[in-house]
């Protein structure tokens, strides 16, 4: 845990687009253990929101119960944050959603938060195709209670205390895409490099946002035998693809080496580069997808990257056909239908 | 056989239908010609848990004296169901009528010697008129409305206007139903000697009034209200408020060229969800409602923890039914007080409001939203099964077009910029609260985080046990507050001046002040006072310490209100004696009475005091 943080920046630090240096997209100190995979997570977000060039401000970072739900305090402070009750967070953002269309929708929850108490909220968040970005920081532990099994712990998976997991996991990307969601992605919270872009594509997709980030708890989960620990996780990893989030079109520049390229067109004109490495895996086709990522677990390996994508996607404010003016920008002029509408709704009740 | 003195406008129709079969409109029928002739009536429906097949009752009380409680006592049955024959016989006063299908002989043990029988084959005479199955089934309802309608001197031609409305744009449908009302009718005219001494005379007492249900009533009032967002579960008897929000909205708030709505309703996949969007909406600065009933509010007590501990507002209309768990889920009750008013774990305390008419549930839920945003927490509006799903004669809904909505303190831009230090859980006022700020309003101002865990005023988290302690207290001072803007209560007299009181809220009223006129009468008197919201304010307690005793009057088994005053107000539990009815069925004045006349101690309690 680091209790001092330097106030002091670089007086030349870059400012993005906005005039912001990196900093201003910081939270307060995170109270995490010292190497949690969670801080990665939010490091990662910190440096996304940065490159996207997005005000704090138009964001809720909301959240529900566990360790993975603290970190909203430790990223973005210029954003309001909800750190509201265990597994009911994807409630919560589909009313605030509802409410005002305009912002950006940051969910954070954890295994336990999500796979747990949390499933149907999460299985029903997804069906309405909410706007929002929902990444769960999966270390298959129940952190803050000391180590307990979570629903996404692996079979055979040993914990710290050595006892083995005797039921099967629940996979939530696989369940994502079964359910419909239409951006699913996973990834490691010791690879920056995948997380920052996924993590800003989820942002700009249109619709619902998945990303199933494995992030080891270094305290109760990072022992021999466990399934979720920085070692497991590092040498089991492969990916789909190499991935890149382009915000505006423009020519493909970057080349990644063999292999083919993959362009995904966002609905703004932005859009994803994906250098792929999977063989037979389309991000646009579901059930190659699930394929993808059941072979994959039966290889023993965690998929990490895109998995799928649906960019043209339509969310629960079009399937509702609300206004395009937020909802909580109306006034009563728009709103209350006055006395003499009444008097003609008294009538029909004579 | 003997035949009752005439009781003009004053007397009970129970209707023994099998629901799923088309009865309810046929009687709703009735009862509204009986408005139409400008004499009041109050129906009630009496309906089991079930969509087809079994008993359901509809019960009429038609009253010139506009007493619109339930009243015991059949003066009239209409059984058209022979699974509660038995039963429904049984039921019927002395000198009472029993009109029943005569297709059929009737069996000879529902042969009573002290009530008249009509008998009318409807089956038959609809096999005749009609082929198709569904309408033989149908206006079998229809043509005992005729029959009534001989029976009971009401104008054909209300009926016939009625339906004309009933039908318009489908015309086709007119002629047959007028078929069979004058089947009726012309069956009575041969056979029995009409009208009977039981009967509608027109007067001019109806026509400033409107007959609506409470649940439409509140849904009209969420719209008004400004509500924009709606997230619910289906429950019954709450079900039909956000059905009425939702068609009201819909023809309301849709751009009429675009068909995009200002408005948005999700059928959420709990009660639990239902409340959390709810909370989602109103932090983020829209006004937001779920309707449920006891067994949703059960769930959804973890969430209004957090919305008292966080100060969300947010709004829940409580449509009570009989518990506990499951309970009777069609009948009604006043059973959810102390759950409402202490709902969630730790210390937490919710406002109420207690409506007792349709007008109210129309001014209260606008009220709920004001008081809720003044408040920034949970206000809970405490309706009913009877007030929710029965038609109610009513003052006709009113809006003041002067009227604005109170949003609380909620700083905008240029505020913040003016603010030195935001605070969120700062009592700057002295009046217990805080301001809040909706997220995207200021770049670089009056972002925080909103949490469940304890908190400093400036919302960044603490576990110090001052600063906790400061919070919970402050929240004791806002609860201070509420009480100078909830509701007050209504006062039956300028000045307290007897030795005993009544106090009651809710669909208890009509009988309440139907029993305090025959109390009257008979030269007993009292004073009264009708609770309209909780916290109580001072004139409540002032109306508990001006009288020796009072009788509480509710709907539940444990006195849930009583105890509310023990535990609020430190009232003695030996003044305060319990008028209790919960079979599921609305209080009477004549059970309120016999409780009273119960109850009363050697020195009576009720004689004049010597104030």
């Amino acid at each position: 845990m680091t209790y001092i943080r330097p106030k002091f920046r670089h007086p030349e630090m870059p400012k993005n687009k906005l005039g912001y240096t990196l900093n201003y997209y910081e939270g307060a100190l995170s109270t995490l253990c010292a190497g949690c995979g969670h801080d990665s997570i939010s490091a990662a977000i910190v440096q996304a929101a940065y490159e996207m060039n997005i005000e704090p401000h138009k964001l809720a970072k909301l959240s529900g119960i566990g360790c993975s739900s603290k970190t909203p305090a430790y990223f973005l402070s210029n954003s309001h944050g909800f750190n509201s009750v265990h597994g009911r967070m994807p409630s919560v953002a589909t009313g605030a959603n509802l409410a005002n269309r305009d912002l950006i929708y940051f969910g954070v929850s954890g295994d336990g938060d999500t796979a747990s108490i949390g499933m149907g909220q999460f299985v029903h968040v997804i069906r309405r195709n909410l706007k929002m970005v929902y990444i769960v920081m999966n270390n298959g532990c129940y952190g803050l209670t000391k180590g307990q099994d979570s629903a996404t712990a692996d079979e055979g998976s040993k914990n710290k205390s050595g006892n083995v997991n005797l039921f099967q996991s629940i996979d939530l990307s696989s369940l994502a895409i079964e359910l419909g969601a239409s951006f699913v992605a996973q990834s490691f919270s010791g690879d920056k490099t995948q997380l920052i872009p996924l993590i800003k594509a989820a942002i700009n997709h249109p619709g619902f946002s998945f990303i199933n980030v494995i992030s080891p708890c270094v305290t109760f989960n990072n022992n021999v035998g466990s399934t979720k620990s920085y070692d497991f996780v590092r040498e089991h990893v492969e990916a789909t693809a190499t991935v890149d989030f382009v915000p505006e079109m423009k020519e493909i520049t970057v080349d990644y080496g063999k292999g083919t390229q993959k362009q995904v067109k966002m609905h703004d004109g932005s859009s994803i580069q994906l250098h792929k490495l999977a063989e037979g895996w389309d991000p646009m086709n579901r059930l190659s997808a699930i394929n993808a990522v059941q072979n994959a677990r039966a290889k023993n390996e965690i998929l990490t990257g895109l998995l799928y994508i649906d960019p043209e996607t339509r969310d629960l404010h079009h399937l509702l056909q609300t206004s395009d003016t937020a909802l909580n920008a109306l006034g009563k002029e728009q709103l209350c239908p006055g006395s003499a509408v009444l008097k003609e709704l008294n009538d029909e009740f004579r | 056989m003997p035949v009752k003195n005439s009781q003009v406008n004053d007397f009970v129709v129970r209707f023994a239908n099998v629901n799923g079969t088309g009865s309810a409109s046929a009687n709703f029928l009735f009862t509204k010609a009986i408005f139409r002739m400008g004499v009041y009536v109050t129906p009630k429906n009496i309906f089991p848990s079930n969509i087809q097949g079994l008993p359901t009752w509809y019960e009429v009380r038609v009253s010139e004296k506009g007493y619109l409680g339930r009243r015991e006592g059949i003066d009239l049955m209409v059984c058209v169901n022979p699974q509660s024959m038995a039963a429904d016989v049984a039921s019927v006063n002395t000198g009472g009528y029993f009109l029943y299908d005569s297709s059929k002989n009737l069996h000879a043990e529902y042969i009573r010697e002290d009530i008249n029988y009509i008998g009318i084959p409807l089956m038959e005479m609809c096999n005749t008129a009609f082929t198709d199955p569904r309408q033989r089934q149908l206006f079998k309802n229809i043509i005992y409305v005729g029959a009534l309608s001989a029976l009971f001197n009401i104008e054909f031609k209300v009926l016939e206007e009625l339906l004309a409305e009933q039908f318009q744009g489908k015309e086709k449908l007119i002629a047959p139903n007028i078929k069979a009302l004058q089947m009726g009718v012309d069956y009575i005219q041969k056979n029995y000697t009409y009208p009977l001494p039981i009967r509608v005379e027109r007067r001019d007492l109806t026509s400033k009034l409107i007959m609506i249900d409470g649940n439409t009533a509140c849904g009209i009032g969420a719209v008004y209200a400004g509500a924009t967002v709606a997230a619910w579960y289906p429950i019954t008897p709450s079900t039909s408020v956000v059905e009425a929000f939702s068609s009201y909205a819909e023809k309301l708030r849709t751009d009429k060229i675009t068909g995009r709505k200002n408005v948005a309703i999700v059928q959420a996949e709990d009660e639990l969800a239902a409340i959390g969007m709810v909370i989602g909406a109103n932090w983020n600065g829209a006004r937001s409602f779920t309707a449920t009933s006891g067994p949703g509010v059960s769930l959804m007590n973890e969430f209004l923890g957090l919305a008292y501990f966080a100060e969300i507002p947010c709004v829940l209309i409580d449509v009570q039914r009989t518990g506990p768990s499951t309970g009777m889920p069609t009948r009604t009750q006043q059973s959810d007080v102390l759950l409402a008013a202490y709902a969630s774990h730790g210390d937490t305390k919710h406002v109420l409001l207690f409506p007792s008419t349709p007008k109210e549930c129309f001014e209260m839920t606008a009220d709920c939203f004001d008081l809720a945003e003044e408040l920034q927490t949970p206000v809970i509006l405490m309706t009913d099964l009877d007030l929710g799903m029965n038609d109610h004669l009513s003052a006709p809904l009113e809006w003041d077009d002067k009227r604005e909505y109170k949003r609380g303190k909620v700083l905008n831009a240029a505020e913040l910029d003016n603010t030195k230090k935001f605070g969120r859980y700062l009592d700057s006022d002295g009046d217990g609260i805080p301001y809040r700020t909706y997220p995207g309003t200021h770049p670089s101002k009056g972002a925080f985080i909103t949490r469940g865990t304890s908190r400093d005023e400036y919302a960044a988290y603490t576990e110090d046990g001052a600063a906790y302690q400061r919070n919970m207290d402050r929240l004791i001072k806002k609860w201070n507050t509420a009480k100078t803007m909830v509701p007050g209560p209504q006062l039956y007299q300028d000045k307290n001046s007897f030795a005993t009181g009544l106090l009651f809220f809710g669909t208890s009223t009509y009988s309440a002040e139907e029993a305090m006129d025959t109390l009257r009468e008979q030269q007993v008197f009292v004073d009264a006072i009708r609770l309209k919201s909780f916290p109580f304010n001072k004139t409540v307690e002032e109306f508990i310490n001006a009288h020796e005793k009072i009788f509480v009057i509710e709907q539940n088994r444990d006195a849930q209100l009583k105890s509310l005053l023990m535990i609020e107000l430190g009232v003695d539990p030996k003044k305060l004696i319990s008028i209790l009815n919960y079979d599921g069925t609305p209080i009477t004045a004549d059970h309120i009475l016999k409780q009273i006349s119960k109850n009363q101690s050697p020195s009576p309690v009720l004689n004049k005091a010597s104030k």
